[in-house]
């Protein structure tokens, strides 16, 4: 299986972020993009996830099959560590919450509220959060911002067991020397190096 | 920087802030107490001197009590006044009556507000057909509203719509900004974790909205009694404060229209007291 996007376009006004962008990948293990801030690897990663209109094609992947991860946690505030794991589970996958929430090291912590997390730890909730609501392939844009070199690849291993391909944006060195591939751009508009 | 209540700088209040809350309470209160009771006494200024002046010890505690009650009863006045009226079954059942119909305006204001502003926040024609309808219900004078209602529906009834059109414009503006102002990255977030229409509007619409609800509510629920009030006094049904107010504005008893004055603050206060501890509930953990 091969992701591939042809003559990828988008525009932000007079800026022009894609400019007939074109990459090929497999779709398997662990692909690391690596690119400056600004340079256009989110709005590449949110065509990708069917989040953001862009003129050209899209091949490998279903925009309603991904599981994205913003670059911001977007945590609900009103709701709790295992609420939001729940709430992207259906009914008879409930039980599933300690799982993710262990797998992002955040076990105990079902009950806290997102206020009470530090920075590392809600950015793990929402990871857990996207890896729980499950895909074809996880889109997760700056996964391990915040989260200690350690327990990041610890969790990135546990990811790769998960045998769903992850297309990541990251500039942490590392994280890419985890990645099977890593893909260096740089931009605007975004260019394979 | 604002000294903590545990601080050794506040020996009195250490491991115990419920002493200190109870005097931020009393204290104003018994300043503006003071204050009445200073007014009552110069407006009954002639009586406390001739009382003085003629040695009478009775007579000047009762003249500095009671100041000059046509104008300015005392607080004492007051409070005896509204002893005497609370040992009456009337006076309970002006006061729930009014309370039910006030109560049942303010809840049927709040929840066609809301349920027009979600309609108003979906719709653009809904918008445009009633925005133009709530401003008006919103510039219209009250005492133009009880005079047309007191021609178009039952005497019993008027508070309770003129207490509801009160409240209505209100909420409705309350919720109308706060689904506008629904966090979109947010709703964004809601979409790409594919929630359904009905688990965004619970899970991201809903608790983003209910603190502009409960703001809405609040300035309504005085808005309510106001308007309410305001409408017994022109409609007068049998039973309610507002009747009551009007007799004692007719039998000039000053002291009992500040005692039913006081029992409609009493209540609003409670209502607002009641409501504000339901939504901090409801807006469980927005704190952490």
């Amino acid at each position: 299986m091969t992701l591939a996007v042809e003559n990828l376009t988008v525009r932000f006004g007079e800026k022009t972020v894609l400019d007939r962008f074109s990459l090929s990948l497999p779709l398997s293990g662990v692909t690391a993009l690596s690119a400056p801030s600004g340079s256009g690897k989110t709005t590449l990663l949110r065509v990708l996830g069917g989040l953001q209109a862009g003129g050209g094609v899209v091949e490998g992947v279903a925009p309603g099959r991904t599981a994205f991860l913003f670059q911001e946690d977007r945590l609900l505030p009103w709701r709790t560590v295992g609420e939001h794991i729940s709430d992207v589970l259906p009914r008879e996958r409930r039980t599933e919450v300690s799982r993710w929430l262990e797998l992002a090291e955040l076990e105990g912590e079902a009950d806290s509220w997102p206020a009470a997390l530090s920075g590392g730890m809600g950015r793990r909730l929402a990871l857990a959060r996207v890896l729980a609501l499950g895909g074809e392939l996880y889109l997760l844009d700056e996964p391990f911002a915040g989260v200690d070199a350690p327990r990041a690849e610890r969790i990135l291993k546990r990811i790769r067991a998960l045998g769903v391909p992850v297309l990541l944006a990251s500039h942490e060195a590392h994280i890419l020397s985890l990645a099977d591939r890593v893909v260096r751009l740089d931009g605007p508009p975004l260019r394979v190096i | 920087m604002t000294p903590s209540t545990t601080s050794p700088e506040h020996p009195n209040t250490k491991g115990n802030p419920a002493p200190h809350k109870l005097l931020r309470v009393l204290l104003p209160m018994a300043f503006w107490l003071l204050i009445w009771q200073l007014g009552a006494m110069w407006v009954g200024r002639a009586a406390i001197r001739s009382a003085w002046a003629a040695g009478d010890s009775a007579a000047l505690l009762d003249a500095v009590l009671r100041g000059k009650e046509l104008f300015l009863p005392g607080p004492a006045a007051v409070l005896r006044s509204l002893g005497t009226l609370a040992g009456t079954a009337f006076f309970w059942q002006s006061a729930l009556l009014s309370l039910e119909r006030i109560f049942a305006g303010f809840l049927a204001g709040a929840v066609l507000g809301a349920v027009l502003a979600v309609f108003c926040a979906a719709f653009r024609w809904a918008d445009a057909l009633l925005s133009p309808a709530v401003a008006v219900i919103r510039a219209t004078p009250v005492a133009s509203f009880i005079i047309l209602l007191l021609l178009w529906v039952a005497t019993n009834r008027v508070p309770t719509v003129c207490s509801a059109l009160m409240v209505l414009p209100v909420v409705w503006g309350n919720v109308r900004k706060g689904v506008g102002e629904t966090d979109p990255l947010l709703l964004e977030a809601a979409r790409a974790y594919r929630f359904t229409a009905w688990k965004t509007v619970r899970l991201v619409y809903v608790p983003s909205v209910l603190p502009y609800f409960a703001s809405g509510c609040s300035t309504a629920l005085g808005l309510a009694w106001k308007a309410g009030i305001a409408a017994e006094v022109l409609c007068l049904p049998k039973t309610a404060i507002g009747t009551q107010i009007f007799n004692s504005k007719r039998y000039l008893e000053t002291p009992d229209l500040f005692a039913w004055t006081l029992v409609v603050l009493l209540l609003s206060f409670l209502l607002d007291r009641v409501f504000g501890a339901l939504f901090h509930r409801m807006e469980r953990g927005r704190r952490g």
